[in-house]
């Protein structure tokens, strides 16, 4: 099957190709002098500077041999790999057979390695160093961009090394979360509660956490508070790990405390995305990862 | 009259007639046919011109010279592909004038960042990388969030695709201005970056 759109364009390219390289040896043969010994030494014919002359002698041999090599390289090449129109050489190489080769070869040589963590528990995994240098290296790939090389996050990216989740911390839901992503949707609230209601909630929700608050304020904004955030954060305010919904009782602040930060967050709603990365990893990568997630929040207990 | 090495070095106009044919048959055989190569010219499944706002984030792209140190082409290469996903191919970027492939890489290679990373994770990191990825050295734009994006000259610019032939309809370029008005050149450059690479995706 010729991938072009006609396959005159194979003949094209290989007729012309061909005889290109013939051309080249059939001129280099013409061009080719060879010096008649006892002819003495032939000049170009020019003298300059009263008698300066230029020799006209032919080509060294060996720079000869080199041009017919080269024809020779170029035929052999031709005949070994894809380059004559539709011809496919005759190793069969392709550049995706090539990269196919390399994953291949590379699935052989630590295959055997994922394949002896993957039957590991993830929880087990968090406590082999070298499970988790490789989860290391996958997390500075894959996750560091948004929850920092320490896995510290930062602004609007969670903090993995606290033990506080979103959506939990057992190594099933984390596995999920890097399998699936998540969406944490927070809707705005601006409008609906307007601007002395935004911060009487505000303080309130300060107030959940023992944060310096307005007492007036937040006694204002705790109805306000169960009719519009009670339903996903919880009466109490402790959050709900289904939704993804903070809690708001601890001072862990995902999008920044004080304030100015949570009334941003109530009037204008937030929208976290954790993209999935099913698909860009292997289920093997994931699970050491999951490993290397857990390790973060894990204190290291070294073996003296 | 023999065609000899002497004659032509002598000639300078037979010199300059038989550079350009030698010269000319590396082009005939290497660029001509890629034309007429299905898998050059057809776009891959799935693939669809860039949105008013995708495009006008695109020459946004191209102002501040993303390009310099960012490519946009993986390679068929294991340690590529498993960094950055699938790797290219060439019907991706049919609807590309001219295609932002680049050579340099500074900064990781965008052709798959498309869903890689959040709408706010780009804002923040747009305005200062260093706030996200204290190890970057990647400029800060902060400017692009504050200016608003051009809505006046989409129009023409999809109109000028479409002569090279990105199949953009009438409707679309109707409605190209009010879709860029109202946008930052953030949004148009986020909007540009998160469909970069979309068009496949495959499971490695």
């Amino acid at each position: 099957m010729s991938q072009f759109s006609s396959s005159f364009w194979d003949w094209y390219i290989g007729v012309i190709t061909v005889l290109a390289i013939i051309a080249c040896g059939v001129f280099l043969k013409m061009q080719s002098t060879r010096r008649v010994p006892g002819s003495g030494t032939e000049t170009t014919g020019h003298t300059w500077d009263e008698n300066l002359g230029e020799y006209n002698n032919p080509l060294p041999r060996w720079w000869m041999w080199l041009f017919y090599i080269t024809i020779v390289f170029g035929l052999a090449y031709l005949y070994l790999y894809p380059g004559l129109g539709s011809y496919r050489g005759s190793l069969g190489w392709t550049q995706v057979g090539q990269l196919q080769a390399e994953m291949d070869e590379a699935n052989r040589q630590y295959g055997p390695l994922y394949e002896k963590f993957s039957t590991l528990d993830p929880k087990e995994l968090s406590t082999q160093p070298e499970a988790v240098a490789i989860g290391q290296k996958l997390f500075m790939n894959h996750c560091a961009q948004c929850h920092a090389s320490d896995g510290a996050g930062s602004k609007g990216f969670p903090n993995l090394t606290d033990k506080d989740w979103l959506y939990g911390g057992t190594p099933e839901v984390i596995k999920t979360t890097i399998t699936q992503g998540r969406q944490g949707i927070m809707p705005p609230l601006g409008a609906a509660l307007g601007e002395q209601g935004t911060k009487n909630v505000t303080h309130y929700v300060l107030s959940l956490s023992g944060s310096t608050h307005d007492t007036l304020r937040a006694s204002q904004g705790q109805a306000l508070f169960a009719q519009s955030c009670a339903a996903c954060h919880g009466a109490e305010g402790k959050g709900n790990a289904q939704l993804g919904a903070p809690n708001l009782t601890d001072k862990i602040w995902l999008h920044g405390s004080g304030e100015a930060n949570l009334i941003e967050t109530i009037s204008k709603g937030r929208h976290n995305v954790m993209p999935a990365h099913q698909g860009l990893l292997s289920e093997a990568k994931i699970h050491l990862l999951t490993g290397y997630v857990l390790s973060l929040s894990t204190p290291v207990v070294t073996k003296q | 009259m023999k065609l000899t090495h002497d004659m032509i070095e002598r000639n300078l106009g037979l010199l300059i007639v038989l550079v350009v044919v030698v010269i000319a048959f590396g082009g005939l055989v290497e660029i001509v046919p890629l034309s007429f190569q299905k898998t050059l010219t057809e776009p891959v499944d799935g693939l669809k011109p860039y949105s008013a706002l995708q495009l006008t984030g695109r020459d946004i792209y191209l102002r501040e010279g993303c390009y310099n140190c960012h490519s946009q082409m993986i390679r068929p290469f294991r340690a590529e592909v498993e960094r950055y996903g699938h790797y290219s191919v060439a019907g991706e970027f049919v609807y590309d004038h001219p295609f932002q492939w680049g050579s340099k890489r500074t900064g990781p290679d965008l052709a798959r960042v498309g869903g890689r990373y959040s709408d706010d994770w780009h804002r923040l990191h747009l305005n200062n990388p260093r706030d996200l990825v204290p190890e970057s050295n990647m400029p800060a734009y902060p400017w692009l969030a504050k200016a608003p994006a051009d809505d006046q000259g989409v129009a023409a610019k999809m109109r000028a695709l479409r002569v090279v032939g990105v199949p953009y309809t009438d409707a679309q370029i109707a409605a190209a201005a009010d879709e860029v008005k109202g946008h930052t050149e953030q949004d148009a450059l986020i909007a540009y970056l998160q469909v970069l690479g979309t068009a496949i995706k495959k499971a490695q």
